[in-house]
């Protein structure tokens, strides 16, 4: 059973860490995860409004591919989708019992999410490039502002399933379902990622 | 049911096998702690168990101290200003503090003037009164009064803490940089900021970590809310404080992230050279700015305000939660109108979204915008007023204990009553034309937050204080501190409203003496506002002595021996958990369960003055002197 | 006050009946897994169908502006959907969590048409 406190213990047991509450039928993770998320909502949806005002404000807007590279970033958005089933069918291995599939599936979303930056920063490369930085436009501005934040989610993802896919994975064997509830977290925070680049990508690109 | 039996220990009833069972757990506990020195009890490094903490009772602890700190910080930079306000342009040694380069001779330059004005608002908003009211009171509170062991995330909540520190230092440190700290108000409107010295770089990055550190709190303690309350703990048995720390982590968790995009936005126009809030066309001494332009200084404003002001309501309603424990407490009654009060702080804490724009009456909008956030800033003050009215109806028929936290909690409301109705004019946007950036503003917003939250901090402060401690503050003193704070502050705070009305604008170094129509209000009221500024700062000293002293005394061991787990005779579940809870973790030994409302005082009909939240039916009447550690599964077997 | 564990929800210890496509259950049947695999591969190609749409049309047609904020937003809007509601299973999640989202839907709405209608109404207008 889960509900109890130990005094004199090292660890302190925390109810529904892995098993749902009954009444809500989440566990705290999950709950946690969700609430991270709509904050994250909040905070990439500044940025958006943001260019609503600048963009309406402005005596003339550019439209995206005059300066940055469609095809690249239609590759890229790829890309991402795909890095989303790898991690959803990772999950669904893990839940099958089998931590072997899993950690490739996991591996395979780590290598699109890679692939996805390297080629983001053949983009910037090629901005720079061409002498067009942040302070060039306001366009600019927020482009480089909303796919480098972007970006930096994407790394900071990488970092946590590198951990999960390594030495995070010894949970796997004292609480496997404790690491499967851990890795649908960071898919959440990872789908939710991916979310954000399906609305990025036309607002930036082809608008 | 067979009487168990009862025994007396010290001062307190026990019942006698709870007796010999804490017995021997206490010779258990002594045993490890005698083993192993500095790593007894848990084998915990001093460092994991002091520096890095993942108890919240010892987090709650961290976050208190830092933030007084802060408080304290923020209050002497305020000082420094009223010498400046009260006699503008005479030399003080106190000023010398700050530097030649700041106050040469020990006169304070305008630019320093406009420092302190703005790491004053900072520092009392984010870095002390936030951190009190939700990092301290509400980490230590609210998982006891929930009945549960932790947060639901024990090490995001020590990684919350370790934001903060580090954010504070960073704006402590903007003091050293070149040119300054941040100078353009606590609101950073650029174009202002943008071309601002380097200390606003700081400023900026600091935030960043400020917020990370909410955003993070947040999450734990809506999660920590929902799913750890206690079996039997619905939602409405919720101590009043828990619903209003609840409905502060939802602002906090969706109102930061936009100023968190604003600080990043604000950065790249310093340091990557962009034109988010710079227009184009924009001439600074003289000199055209190279800069691509095309931004909007308003874009800023809008993101600031839509945290800032959900913000305003994180700063009252732990406040208000703690006003109301202590009233339910001290008038031995339930709150009046509790379910009102509830279902109004979770619409104000929604309406607190769509109000923001009142603080732009004067940005040049047009009237339909204009009415719309009028009419939103009207609506959002009925539930004020509700949660407000039901306080004052509370203390209606209650046989009031005058202590010293009571009397903070009593002050609270017409304090707050003041400052909430000087809001009234300021939210319509008509008067708002002659009362904006006006003393007017200063004064309202202080009475809510001086005289209304900070006396809402002491009170509980003193009211909590035996339950980390274990030892009471001097009743005396405390008393001292809240007749002259009191006094003072209201003759610091009053006189403001005539100062705005008279036109006396807001951040003028001098406080009003360069205009013709302002110098005369500003002569005859300035220096009897920084006299009781002084009377306030003198007023804090026995208040700071007594703080320490008796925490000194609590760290050493020096408990208060008749004090007893209970010396309020409340009903909520933190005083359950024993006195002073161990550092070690876990508050309850079995975790535990609701039967009925927070409370239950003088309930008609009943053999107790007051029924604990927690306690069963059927159950002996409880012996006066304390209250035994929860253990309700246990007696429910009997 | 009688029982008081009538006032409270049904016990800790009794967990949950698994229902399809039921994320939380500890009792997932490995069909119903495999079942919701297949899922998910069916909408990965229909993300992929609409991002090509979403490019072809925006950007391989050369829509006007306005065409191509409205056509290509719809879009994004069903992808999201489809992200948010299978892979995400939102579309099965419990009501704790859509309170949370509605909440934070509602002020987005605020947040995106508030700032930018401030434009729209200068003073003098």
């Amino acid at each position: 059973m889960d509900a109890h406190a130990s005094v004199g213990h090292a660890e302190l047991e925390i109810p529904y860490n892995v098993h749902p509450r009954p009444d809500t039928g989440v566990y705290n993770g999950k709950l946690g995860i969700w609430l991270f998320l709509a904050s994250e909502v909040m905070l990439f949806g500044a940025l958006f409004s943001s260019l609503i005002l600048l963009r309406t404000g402005a005596e003339s807007w550019p439209r995206g591919y005059e300066f940055l590279n469609v095809k690249l970033a239609t590759f890229n958005t790829f890309i991402l989708i795909l890095s989303s089933v790898t991690v959803v069918m990772a999950w669904s291995h893990l839940r099958l019992g089998n931590l072997k599939k899993g950690r490739i599936y996991i591996s395979a979303t780590v290598l699109c999410a890679l692939i996805f930056l390297v080629n983001k920063a053949f983009e910037y490369g090629h901005e720079f490039a061409e002498h067009r930085y942040p302070k060039t436009n306001n366009f600019l501005a927020i482009y480089f502002t909303l796919t480098g934040l972007h970006g930096l989610h994407i790394l900071g993802g990488v970092i946590v399933f590198l951990y999960f896919v390594g030495p995070g994975a010894k949970m796997w064997a004292h609480d496997p379902e404790r690491y499967t509830n851990r890795i649908e977290i960071v898919g959440l925070y990872w789908h939710f990622v991916d979310l954000v680049w399906i609305f990025l990508f036309p607002v930036l690109y082809l608008m | 049911m067979a009487l168990r039996r009862q025994i007396r220990v010290g001062s307190q009833w026990m019942y006698a096998d709870e007796a010999h069972k804490a017995l021997r757990e206490a010779l258990r506990v002594m045993k490890d702690e005698e083993g192993g020195g500095e790593h007894g009890g848990h084998h915990q490094p001093w460092i994991r168990r002091y520096v890095f903490s993942t108890d919240h009772k010892w987090i709650g602890i961290q976050y208190g101290f830092t933030a007084l700190l802060f408080l304290l910080l923020g209050f002497c930079l305020m000082i420094l200003m009223r010498l400046q306000l009260g006699w503008p342009g005479t030399a003080f040694s106190a000023m010398k503090l700050l530097g030649e380069s700041r106050a040469p001779g020990g006169v304070l330059l305008p630019e320093a003037y406009n420092q302190l004005g703005a790491m004053h608002g900072t520092i009392m908003i984010f870095l002390g009164i936030v951190p009190l009211a939700v990092g301290a009171f509400g980490n230590y509170l609210v998982p006891l009064q929930i009945g549960a062991p932790d947060m639901a995330f024990p090490k995001l909540n020590m990684i919350s803490y370790w934001c903060y520190a580090p954010g504070g230092l960073i704006m402590l440190a903007s003091f050293f940089a070149p040119g300054g700290t941040a100078q353009s108000g606590w609101t950073s409107y650029p174009p202002l900021s943008v071309i601002a010295s380097q200390g606003q770089t700081w400023w900026l990055v600091g935030m960043v970590f400020l917020i990370t550190s909410s955003l993070l709190g947040s999450v734990n303690f809506i999660v920590t809310i929902i799913q750890l309350r206690a079996k039997g703990l619905s939602y409405m048995r919720f101590p009043f404080f828990v619903h209003a720390q609840f409905v502060t982590s939802f602002l906090l968790l969706l109102a930061f992230p936009p100023l968190e995009a604003a600080a990043v936005l604000q950065l790249m126009d310093r340091l990557a050279g962009t034109s988010f809030f710079l227009p184009s066309g924009l001439v600074v001494s003289g000199q055209a700015l190279t800069n691509a332009g095309g931004g909007n200084p308003l874009l800023w404003q809008h993101l600031f305000w839509f945290l800032a002001h959900p913000e305003v309501y994180v700063l009252i309603l732990p406040a208000m939660g703690i006003v109301a424990e202590i009233i339910a407490n001290g008038t031995r009654k339930p709150l009046w109108g509790y379910k009102s009060m509830v279902f109004a702080t979770v619409f104000l804490g929604f309406m607190s979204f769509v109000v923001w724009a009142h603080h732009m009456f004067l940005t040049g909008m047009g009237t339909t915008i204009s009415a719309f956030f009028q009419t939103t800033t009207m609506i959002i003050s009925i539930p004020s007023v509700i949660i407000l009215s039901s306080l004052f109806i509370s203390l209606w028929g209650g046989a009031i204990r005058f202590t010293t936290p009571m009397l903070f909690a009593l002050a609270f409301l017409p304090m707050f009553g003041i400052g909430g109705l000087t809001g009234l004019p300021l939210g319509l946007a008509a008067a708002d034309i002659h009362l904006h950036d006006t003393y007017y503003v200063i004064g309202h917003f202080h009475y809510v937050v001086a005289p209304g939250t900070i006396f809402a901090m002491f009170a509980g402060i003193y009211y909590w204080f035996p339950k980390a401690t274990g030892r009471k503050l001097n009743d005396f003193w405390g008393r001292v501190h809240f007749w002259i704070s009191f006094v003072c502050i209201n003759g610091v705070f009053f006189p403001m409203f005539a100062q705005g009305l008279a036109g006396v604008s807001r951040r003028l170094y001098d406080g009003g003496m360069q205009y013709q129509h302002a110098k005369q209000i500003a002569a005859q009221t300035n220096p009897f506002m920084s006299i009781c500024a002084i009377g306030l700062l003198v007023a804090q000293v026995p208040f700071i002595i007594n703080f320490f002293y008796n925490a000194i005394a609590a760290a050493m061991g020096h408990r208060d021996e008749g004090l007893g787990s209970n010396p309020w005779e409340s009903t909520t579940m933190e005083w359950a958990a024993t006195t002073s809870p161990p550092l070690a973790h876990g508050n309850f030994e079995v975790l535990p369960v609701v039967y009925r409302g927070p409370y239950e005082y003088n309930v008609p009909g009943a053999a107790e003055t007051f029924i604990p939240q927690h306690m069963p039916d059927a159950v002996e009447p409880e012996p006066r002197g304390g209250l035994l550690p929860a253990t309700a599964v246990a007696m429910r077997e009997n | 006050m009688t029982d008081p564990a009538a006032a409270v929800e049904p016990g800790v210890d009794v967990h949950e009946h698994a229902g399809v496509g039921d994320p939380n259950a500890h009792h997932h049947s490995p069909e119903q897994i495999r079942k919701e695999m297949r899922v998910y591969l069916t909408v990965f190609f229909g993300l992929a169908v609409l991002t090509a749409v979403t490019v072809g049309a925006c950007y391989g047609l050369n829509l006007p502006v306005h065409t191509a904020i409205i056509v290509a937003l719809i879009i994004a809007s069903i992808k999201g959907f489809l992200v948010a509601g299978f892979f995400m299973h939102l579309l099965s999640e419990k009501k704790v969590i859509y309170g949370v989202l509605i909440l934070t839907v509602i002020f987005f709405i605020f947040l995106m048409t508030l700032p930018v209608s401030h434009h729209a109404n200068p003073f003098g207008s």
